[in-house]
């Protein structure tokens, strides 16, 4: 492999190849060669290849790129005793010359980042709340008998986010109400009260933990395949296909989506406060060893309808919240794949975020109106 | 037994394939010489895709042999089918470029993993590749910035990028306008003679067919073999039997 950059005649740059050439990655040579097609009194260059054997694919690319350099310092390409088929191979790569226009982004200062965020978040609040007006008009027009969706959709969603769920939830929320017992435990024993692990545990999961529980295991597993569905829906084009039959999405998408989460998350609710309890008193009768008569009576004692209650109805909100999440973030997707895995990241994240601050807002409202 | 000569790039034998009890085609063979633009064509369903899919390793066939360079291809361990892949180039009908990634990146890729190449050297290779295709300069765009034209050009300097023996398409003209598909045939015959590299299309468009295919074979979904094999215009001036004649002709018959 040699390459020798030859000053034949005055303004004449010659490029002579020899041998074979493989893997050709010798950078400083390559550099050499580009620095001397930059003698600004260069006229012309002269590639003689009559002694190369054979070549790969590096030697054509490097030569490509020399050609298009010389090409652009207006410089004459002669070819010497070259191969044909190397030579067919570089004008088919040359034959083509258009110069391709990309949009750059140009760099933004700080201050316009902000107001650009601030103006999307603007935006992108009112196309929630728009989402919402139009999720509510649809039961409107569900109730009313005039909404466009397919009963065998709710079967199937609602074995979905229903039958399906249950095993997840239980498990999660049994080993919740451990857990609460086990750390309660602790503490309570400095006073010799572990009897209260029933009490702290039963009300902990019946006011809210079981709704917690139950809302982000459900976030998790259903408000992504949710978003992942519609997201790729919208890839294959079947969102369009249903706009353009003139089937409203919503109807035909959202409606189903909802109203089975609506309905399955406080059936769901209740079974992790129960599943929660029920690992609480593992704990309590296993570990602690409270009789489990007292255990029972103690948790009996700290259900209150009015916290099961409360918890029942978080369960609803957290059911609108996680469907609303899913398929907003799943009819808004992008065309690629990318899009749908950002769709599903982002029902699944701002679920759990509307989750926590509606929690928030509700227990300050509860607690005005003395719940 | 000798199986292939030095000029046989691909030979198929005794090839049934399908999917568990149903079978696609019974009893395939053929063979592909080293610079044939080679046609698999058929009506819709008769099995073009599962053959290039069984061609490729992705499925294995129920029986028979595939051998690519006189190596038993399928049915082999997954090494070997991996080095012989190296070797291979496919064109997938969308293009399936990586969407995340710039024309550059996705044409990198396959030199990344399989070359220990320095980036400048992958860069030039990429230029080289780009401007092959006709996409010189495209090097940070995006594929959901180009047309699908472009996209199956750019999908055809991926293919290129490993300097294959071999590059499968599947149904390089779907959803291309006239002119586009046009281009591409030009381009896909202008690489053959360039760099001599064997071409296997899956197609059923005519025009393509018959500016491009030198040798084929046809595949019948009736009667689930290959009932026709040779270059295109023969099989147009002699049609074998009336399926292949109005499969060339688009269905024109005497009396209409």
């Amino acid at each position: 492999m040699a390459l020798t950059i030859k000053n034949n005649q005055k303004n004449e740059l010659c490029l002579e190849l020899t041998d074979d050439f493989f893997s050709f990655e010798d950078l400083s040579l390559k550099n050499k060669v580009l620095t001397a097609l930059t003698d600004s009194s260069l006229k012309r260059l002269t590639i003689q290849a009559e002694k190369l054997k054979l070549w790969d694919t590096t030697l054509t690319a490097f030569l490509y790129k020399i050609i298009k350099f010389a090409q652009s310092k207006k410089i004459e390409i002669k070819y010497q005793k070259i191969p044909t088929q190397l030579k067919d191979q570089l004008n088919l790569a040359l034959a083509v010359d258009r110069k391709p226009t990309l949009d750059v982004k140009k760099n933004i200062s700080f201050l316009e980042d902000i107001g650009e965020t601030t103006l999307n978040l603007f935006q992108t609040i009112l196309k929630g709340i728009s989402f919402i007006k139009e999720a509510f008009s649809s039961i409107g027009r569900l109730v009313t008998g005039k909404a466009v969706t397919r009963f065998v959709d709710f079967v199937f969603v609602m074995n979905d986010c229903g039958p399906k769920a249950l095993l997840i939830v239980s498990l999660i929320s049994f080993m919740v109400g451990l857990i609460l017992a086990f750390v309660g435990s602790i503490q309570l024993k400095l006073f010799g009260a572990e009897i209260y692990v029933a009490s702290l545990v039963t009300i902990g999961m019946i006011r809210i933990m079981g709704a917690i529980m139950a809302g982000i295991i459900m976030a998790g597993r259903t408000g992504a395949s949710y978003a992942a569905t519609i997201g790729t829906m919208q890839v294959n084009e079947e969102v369009d296909a249903l706009k353009t039959m003139g089937i409203p999405s919503m109807d035909f998408l959202v409606l189903p989506r909802l109203l089975c989460l609506v309905i399955s998350m406080p059936i769901l609710v209740m079974l992790a406060d129960f599943m929660g309890i029920l690992g609480g008193a593992f704990v309590g009768v296993f570990l602690l060893n409270i009789p489990s008569s007292e255990y029972l009576k103690y948790a009996f004692e700290a259900f209150g309808l009015t916290n099961f209650l409360v918890g029942i109805f978080h369960g609803f909100i957290f059911g609108f919240v996680i469907a609303l999440c899913g398929c907003y973030y799943g009819i808004n997707a992008g065309k690629n794949a990318d899009s749908v895995g950002l769709a599903t990241t982002k029902a699944v994240v701002s679920a759990i975020v509307w989750m926590i601050i509606l929690t928030g807002f509700i227990t300050w409202a509860f607690s005005i109106i003395g719940i | 037994m000798k199986t292939t000569s030095e000029n046989k790039k691909i030979t198929v034998q005794n090839l049934t394939m399908g999917y568990g009890d149903f079978i696609l085609q019974k009893n395939m063979n053929f063979s592909v010489n080293k610079g044939d633009i080679f046609i698999i064509m058929g009506g819709s369903g008769c099995g073009k895709s599962s053959l290039l899919k069984v061609l490729t390793g992705l499925v294995p066939p129920l029986k028979g042999e595939v051998f690519i360079n006189g190596k038993k291809f399928t049915n082999s361990d997954e090494k070997n089918q991996k080095e012989v892949m190296k070797k291979v180039g496919i064109l997938y009908q969308s293009g399936a470029l990586f969407s995340s990634m710039t024309l550059a990146e996705n044409i990198a890729l396959p030199l990344t993993q399989y070359t220990s190449y320095s980036k400048n050297t992958i860069d030039e290779i990429v230029s080289l590749k780009l401007a092959l295709v006709g996409l010189a300069g495209f090097e940070d765009f995006y594929p959901s910035q180009i047309s699908g034209g472009m996209k199956k050009r750019a999908g055809l300097a991926r293919a290129l990028a490993l300097d294959p023996e071999i590059v499968y398409f599947d149904e390089p003209s779907a959803g291309l306008d006239p002119v586009s598909s046009k281009l591409l045939d030009d381009l896909i015959l202008n690489i053959n003679q360039t760099l001599g590299t064997t071409m296997v299309i899956v197609t059923h468009e005519l025009s393509s067919i018959f500016s491009i295919g030198n040798n084929s074979v046809f595949l019948d979904a009736n009667t689930k073999q290959i009932i026709a094999h040779g270059n295109p215009k023969d099989l147009l001036k002699n049609p074998p039997n009336e399926t292949v004649y109005n499969f060339l002709t688009r269905g024109k018959t005497e009396h209409v």
